[in-house]
């Protein structure tokens, strides 16, 4: 066995122990809340302060600062909890299921917030806030299957039952990222196509676009850390009778 | 892995792949539902129903708005620069983005004769973002956003 796979090997063994994650995450938790953090302040900055205006929208595009990192990630944290889904499956790897109730929320407020800033932009540039076409729908679809994963868990009393039964739901609901993704494209939606695709030139001016990518990259390393914060939580709620968590207690 | 955790693997993967499935299914029979509104090219080939209220779109073909003396009622032609166009009649309060040759949604009906009767107009932005100078230069240059 080659040397990456088996340090991949080990990490992946080390993960599934939360002591372990506890002990080793505080440092990566503060490091991305700094370093997430300081982009967030600079990428707004710039974005809200310093970006030109659109040429249609005036200042009332300056919006998408918030709402692009907030829908990206909302997908992006919904696919991370699919795959944990389906590593507690095949493993039964406790520290999975424990990230998906620690992301969970997560996902849903940026959901909310993605739903939210889009409704806002909506009213001066649509001339509605709301329109039921395929990519506001399938987002908000987004937002009950976090709805979902959060009341499954406390619907089912056994830990173990709800856990599978979350993974499951998980696994299931990925199905729908694609389509919020591509609906813009296979079907006929008031809201936009993207700005920004792999391999194309970016229809948003670099003057609007750096901004974005600063507050874009900033958002998703202090999620990120956000989640670890949960994770923590999670972790030392669950072990709350084993002896490290006392000794941990005792020492604080 | 083990036996029994290639097991569960397989059946996370036939899950995934069943739900894939019974949801492209779902979205192939239900397209025509899922499409917010009617391209110009069906309304002009008698695609979309008469006299139902249904949503239309495209873009606003340039030098076509035509505002009456007295009131708020406004008549434009939309387009999809293939060829396909239809004349909408609306009385409203037009949203402030809507202009020639930017993109629209109406909703409304559409009438025998062809003209659509909108009840509601709303401006359909488009994914270009770009500050005023560049598109006073790209104007200058003739190229397209």
């Amino acid at each position: 066995m080659g040397k990456a796979t088996e340090w991949f090997r080990r990490t992946f063994h080390r993960m599934g122990s939360p002591r372990w994650f506890f002990a080793g995450s505080r440092g990566w938790m503060l490091g991305l809340y700094l370093v997430g953090g300081t982009l967030i302040a600079i990428g707004s900055a710039w974005g809200l302060g310093f970006a030109p205006t659109d040429r249609l929208q005036g200042d009332s595009y300056r919006i998408l600062y918030v709402h692009v990192p907030a829908a990206h990630l909302a997908e992006a944290v919904y696919v991370a909890i699919a795959i944990a889904g389906a590593v507690h499956l095949v493993w039964r790897m406790k520290m999975a299921d424990l990230a998906i109730a620690a992301a969970a929320p997560v996902g849903m407020t940026l959901t909310a917030a993605a739903l939210a800033t889009g409704y806002i932009w909506g009213i001066p540039t649509w001339g509605t806030g709301w329109v039921w076409d395929a990519r506001t729908t399938s987002m908000l679809v987004l937002l009950f299957l976090y709805f979902g994963l959060i009341a499954l868990r406390q619907a089912v009393p056994r830990a173990d039952r709800a856990a599978l039964a979350v993974s499951v739901l998980a696994i299931v609901g990925v199905v729908n990222i694609p389509i919020i993704k591509y609906s813009v494209d296979w079907f006929t939606t008031l809201h936009q196509p993207a700005s920004i695709r792999i391999g194309e030139r970016p229809s948003i001016d670099p003057s609007m676009l750096w901004p974005l990518a600063v507050n874009a990259l900033g958002y998703y390393l202090f999620l990120v850390g956000v989640v670890i914060a949960a994770l923590r939580a999670k972790i030392i709620e669950r072990e709350a009778k084993a002896d490290w968590v006392r000794t941990w207690v005792q020492t604080r | 892995m083990t036996p029994l955790r290639r097991q569960r693997a397989a059946t996370v993967l036939f899950v995934l792949a069943g739900a894939g499935v019974t949801l492209a299914v779902a979205m192939l029979a239900l397209e025509q539902d899922i499409n917010l509104f009617y391209p110009p090219e069906q309304v002009v080939a008698g695609e979309a129903p008469i006299g139902k209220r249904i949503r239309a779109g495209g873009m606003v073909a340039a030098g076509s708005v035509a505002h009456d003396d007295t009131g708020l009622g406004v008549s434009f032609v939309v387009t999809d620069y293939q060829g396909s166009e239809f004349r909408v009649d609306y009385e409203g309060l037009l949203p402030g983005l809507f202009g020639e040759g930017e993109g629209v949604l109406v909703a409304g009906q559409l009438r025998a004769d062809g003209v659509f009767e909108a009840e509601e107009v709303l401006a359909k932005h488009d994914e270009n973002y770009m500050p005023p100078e560049v598109a006073d230069m790209m104007a200058a240059t003739g190229e397209q956003p």
